[in-house]
């Protein structure tokens, strides 16, 4: 428990491991991208123009453009939860990186750090190439989505984060089955992305609010409208402090997986 | 570089909790020279080198290696040490030379002198023209071979070899064994652990027999053989008159001897005293050769089968 509250070790080699992943992804990064492309405009599509012939508009806002700016963060979550918990899994026990690296001076906090930065990275990678699409078709154009890569970043970390949390317990793959059936889908239906909270009962929202993914929507939404509340500033920092939290914690249960 | 110890260990311990798989062992590595550790399976072998690696914590005692406590110095001492593990750990994600390029930056070495580097080791490795193959590409040999060329990348000191050649074929180990000479030559310290003991004779200038997490004996291959297994063996199928009768017969030589199945085995610095003692137990056959590592490893750690 004392080693728990002990400061990660990590420096500027973090980026090295970093390095490692992205030069791995560099060999066949066109495959992956169209992969993280091609889903959340299959939601879009289904979901804004099938859905949307009934729905007609959210608000006053045609449906397809409600649920796009959350369609950007749900991809983005997506990447980096698949990333920090099947890549890293397969880096840490499958092919043993992890063990190769950590003989070097590169530490495992590092280690841990730099697959947390990687998957950060493939989160913001996958909202990213989103935007263009979704401004060619008009439904994502508001001056504020400058602003949208700092969300990105923040949010992908996040779920990074979290799922090397995972990581760093299942004894297989299959464990995983869990974390995305019954922490990721469930919020990817209940976070606001395709209906407000606010027609279900009171307490769904309640519930919501201890969950990351609707701070990242509620935040998305304003940037893709320009329609900001007070509230936000706590979406903000409810992300920042849960960031902090669950990268600790990550790096700390890495560490004691792997260092006997 | 104040004394020539590269590596000092005092007292080291390691317990899982709870259970002691080091139980507090002395021993040093000195400069440029090949130590080994043999010992049957659980004998506390690998927790030894994954302690000396800082991959597994310390319990107890001390650790100094290049001077230098392991605790609060492991980047300096990580950054001057090559490590090959049991297990192949080489990138599949990445090709050969990748695999040394990417292991280069670990170690803050530039682009540039890495890939020279790499060039050379490859050569010295002869996987040049291996160059941009994929890893699952590579035989058992060629993977060992590159994760030997990986862990002198960066110009290391100390190499930590987890059985170098388990699971190879004797071309391959051969091969193994001249690199890691050259290596030697060099001034290159290594400490190794294996199973085979033509390895450990072959290579160790030194080693220790360790089993149940404690050291049994050290020396050097001859001293041990000397020591434990008296210079010769003679082999025999345990007589039809019984041990006793044998024992009669030695009694004054100086020897000792242990049966196992239906052989017996009598160490003695004197073989052919022992045989001409023996004559009328020979009959069924005899084999009379130099003692070698292994008697001394089975003379110290027992025949029964360890799992």
């Amino acid at each position: 428990m004392k080693e728990f509250f002990r400061p990660p070790q990590v420096g500027r080699r973090a980026f090295k491991v970093w390095q490692r992943n992205r030069d791995a992804w560099l060999k066949f990064y066109k495959a992956s991208l169209v992969g993280n492309l091609a889903e959340p405009i299959l939601f879009l599509l289904a979901f804004g123009l099938g859905l949307g012939r009934f729905v007609r508009n959210v608000g006053g806002v045609p449906y397809i453009k409600f649920i796009a700016p959350g369609l950007v963060i749900s991809a983005a979550m997506n990447a980096a939860s698949f990333e920090c918990t099947f890549g890293s899994f397969t880096r840490m026990s499958t092919q043993k990186s992890y063990d190769a690296i950590i003989v070097t001076p590169v530490n495992i906090d590092e280690v841990a750090a730099g697959d947390i930065l990687w998957g950060a990275t493939k989160g913001f990678i996958s909202a990213i190439i989103m935007l263009p699409v979704l401004a060619a078709f008009g439904l994502m154009n508001s001056p504020w989505l400058v602003l949208s890569p700092v969300l990105y970043i923040l949010m992908s970390l996040m779920f990074a984060s979290m799922a090397l949390i995972v990581t760093a317990f299942v004894p297989s793959y299959d464990y995983y089955a869990y974390y995305f059936s019954l922490v990721i889908s469930p919020m990817f239906f209940f976070s606001g992305i395709f209906f407000p909270l606010s027609t279900l009962p009171g307490w769904v929202m309640n519930v919501a609010w201890f969950t990351p993914l609707i701070h990242a929507v509620n935040v998305s939404r304003a940037l893709a409208t320009g329609y900001f509340y007070p509230g936000l500033i706590i979406d903000t920092l409810w992300m920042i402090v849960f960031t902090l939290i669950s990268s600790w914690t990550a790096i700390k249960f890495i560490r004691r997986r792997l260092i006997k | 570089m104040g004394s020539d110890n590269i590596i000092e260990a005092i007292g080291l311990r390691k317990e899982y909790s709870g259970y002691p798989a080091v139980k507090g062992i002395d021993f040093t590595v000195k400069r440029a020279e090949c130590f080994g550790f043999l010992g049957p399976n659980g004998a506390g072998k690998t927790t030894t080198m994954n302690m000396l690696q800082g991959y597994v914590t310390i319990t107890g005692g001390t650790l100094k290696i290049f001077d230098m406590e392991l605790r609060g110095n492991e980047r300096k001492i990580k950054s001057r040490l090559g490590v090959v593990p049991q297990e192949n750990n080489l990138d599949p994600d990445l090709s050969v030379i990748e695999n040394l390029r990417v292991y280069a930056r670990y170690f803050d070495i530039p682009k540039a002198e890495a890939m020279k580097r790499a060039a050379s080791l490859l050569e010295m490795m002869s996987l040049l023209d291996k160059r941009d193959e994929k890893i699952t590409k590579l035989s058992g040999g060629m993977k060992r071979r590159l994760m030997l060329a990986r862990a002198l990348i960066n110009d290391s000191d100390l190499i930590m070899l987890d059985e170098p050649t388990t699971g190879l074929d004797p071309q391959a180990r051969h091969l193994i064994w001249q690199k890691l000479k050259e290596q030697k030559r060099q001034g290159r310290t290594m400490v190794l652990t294996t199973h085979y003991m033509d390895e450990a004779a072959h290579l160790c200038d030194r080693l220790v027999v360790m089993d149940e997490g404690r050291i049994l004996a050290l020396g050097t291959p001859q001293e041990l053989v000397d020591k434990y297994a008296k210079g010769s063996v003679v082999e025999l199928p345990v007589p039809e008159e019984g041990e006793a009768e044998v024992i009669n017969a030695l009694s004054g030589a100086d020897y000792n001897y242990e049966i196992s199945g239906d052989t017996l085995f009598i160490n003695s610095a004197d073989g052919d005293l022992i045989i001409a003692r023996l004559a009328r137990f020979t009959k069924g056959g005899f084999v009379h050769r130099p003692a070698t590592l292994e008697d001394v490893f089975l003379k110290l750690t027992g025949r029964e089968l360890r799992e």
